[in-house]
């Protein structure tokens, strides 16, 4: 972990600024996200913490109005795990999801636009059972809600 | 020290775990599980198999210069439409029955002029560094038999010898642990850990399995084809691994397709 | 090269539903190979849909996406005939584009 740390700080300068600030194309919505280069400081956290900081932003309030859908209590197998979230947050700028107890904590992060709807699926990985939070940041602020996903070992299938 | 108490936690998490599962085995669990699968459907990564599957039926190969579309399943030259809803059947000019691997195989080496080798070359795909076109090829073909209903050739005498020897086989005990597939697919609510085991003695269990094969299996990010399951149920039985295409290999695939026959082929499917 | 994508884009109402399989092996670089030796991380990390050049989603991704990726979301707007063309590019900067017609 100090490793890390140590590794932001002396990549530290102008650059990172910019990637902090534009942490995943956490800048402006839909502002060309993808040119922005990867956050890797953010895809190597271990806490919501030192995600949040990361990202550029602070403590997520929690909130009712983050739902997820399509997304199973029991995962069958951790390889492959079915994540559905919708943000009724006015103004939704983006939406991560992040894994407690994942290697690295942050699994993506996804920008939406004014005009795509606030709300995706995908699926993620899961190395055990954990508490997944959905991360949205709306008008600036940020917003989570998270659920705990049990992650089984499955029999030979079939 | 960081191992030991990740180690410790996550002893503690499958703990918890199991006590959880214990306390809530039965429908809570059975419904979770089911959702989880349900959420899968949509998305079918054995689509991007089939697309490549489907670009390689059309392109000429081998030494030969020939493309599939003179391979003929048994419906004509070409034809994959229902092909796979048949299969296994019996190939006059193979003097064999045949499933489907079985005939590609077939055709790469008489048509296309591949050797043995190349043909059986990565039966069994492991990610990019080693592709299998079987599997793709499979996963086409399958996908063409769609909401078809299996109809195997049961009254071919050699598909009906077939079908004989297979149900034989499947009753077999042997190896060291004194295995048949029916002791584990022979009654119903049988499960390794979570995972049910689908009772292949009867028509609804054996329909319900058999018209899911090829399936995208997401515990190995790999699309799997009949031969895989059957090859990998060996493995479990701890018997001699079954050759790809033999005979027994054959013979089970009968035995099981026959038993499926009239329900609608629904695969490719996605599987944990 | 990478395998092409598999994207349906749909009317559905007012708005347009997009669902996209990617190829890709997604590696974590956490696991090991039978010789036990790491094995690389290789995985896409950045994720781009437009349509009619407007970006309609954009994502930054780490290793812990699925292996061949699957994401489905919708926009408003859209018509059938319409492209909506997504890119992804990987840490090994392999990047594949492709497209669909809206239907």
């Amino acid at each position: 972990m100090n490793t890390n740390r140590r590794h932001a700080l002396k990549t530290g300068g102008a650059l990172s600024l910019l990637s902090l600030v534009a942490a995943a194309g956490w800048l402006k919505p839909g502002d060309a996200a993808a040119a922005d280069a990867w956050n890797k400081s953010a895809f190597e956290t271990h806490s919501l913490d030192e995600t949040m900081k990361a990202l550029g932003g602070t403590s997520p309030v929690p909130s009712n109005d983050i739902v997820f859908f399509s997304t199973p209590d029991i995962a069958e197998n951790g390889a492959v795990v079915p994540v559905g979230i919708t943000s009724k947050v006015p103004q939704t700028e983006s939406i991560a999801i992040l894994i407690e107890k994942n290697p690295n904590m942050l699994a993506a992060v996804f920008d939406i636009p004014p005009g795509t709807d606030p709300s995706l699926t995908t699926r993620i990985k899961m190395a055990q059972t954990s508490n997944v939070y959905a991360l949205v940041k709306a008008n600036g602020k940020y917003y989570a809600t998270s659920k705990e996903i049990k992650v089984t070992l499955g029999g030979c299938g079939g | 020290m960081r191992t030991m108490i990740r180690l410790a936690v996550a002893a503690g998490a499958a703990a918890a775990f199991a006590a959880s599962i214990g306390a809530a085995l039965g429908e809570s669990t059975a419904d979770e599980i089911a959702k989880y699968r349900e959420a899968l459907q949509d998305g079918n990564p054995a689509e991007l198999w089939e697309a490549r599957g489907e670009q390689m039926w059309k392109v000429p190969r081998g030494p030969n210069k020939v493309s599939f579309e003179r391979c003929d399943l048994g419906l004509g030259p070409g034809v994959v439409k229902g092909a796979y809803a048949q299969l296994p059947r019996y190939f006059p000019d193979a003097k064999r029955v045949m499933d489907l691997e079985t005939r590609l195989v077939w055709c790469m080496v008489q048509q296309q002029g591949m050797s043995e080798a190349d043909a059986l070359k990565n039966t069994f795909g492991n990610g990019s560094a080693k592709r299998s076109d079987l599997e793709a090829l499979a996963a086409y073909v399958a996908s063409q038999s769609q909401g078809i209903r299996m109809n195997v050739a049961l009254d071919e005498p050699h598909v009906h010898d077939m079908y004989r020897l297979g149900e034989k086989m499947f009753y077999y005990r042997g190896g060291t642990h004194d295995f048949a597939c029916a002791t584990c697919h022979g009654d119903d609510g049988k499960r390794i850990r979570l995972q049910d085991l689908p009772n292949l003695t009867k028509v609804e269990g054996a329909q319900k399995a058999y018209t899911t094969w090829p399936a995208y299996r997401v515990s190995q990010g790999e699309l799997r084809t009949f031969q895989w399951r059957l090859n990998d149920c060996f493995r479990q039985q701890r018997f001699p691994e079954l050759a790809f295409g033999s005979d027994a290999s054959i013979a089970l695939t009968a035995y099981l397709a026959g038993r499926a026959n009239g329900a609608a082929y629904a695969g490719p499917a996605i599987k944990r | 090269m990478a395998d092409p994508m598999k994207i349906r884009a749909n009317l559905v109402g007012d708005s347009t539903e997009v669902k996209v399989l990617m190829s890709h092996e997604m590696e974590t670089g956490q696991r090991k190979d039978a010789q036990g030796k790491t094995i690389p991380a290789w995985f896409i990390q950045k994720v781009n849909v437009t349509h009619n050049d407007k970006v309609v989603l954009a994502a930054q991704w780490g290793p812990a996406v699925s292996k061949n990726p699957f994401v489905s979301f919708t926009f408003k707007g859209g018509a059938r005939g319409d492209k909506v063309k997504i890119t992804w590019v990987d840490n090994h900067d392999d990047s594949r584009t492709d497209e669909a017609t809206v239907a």
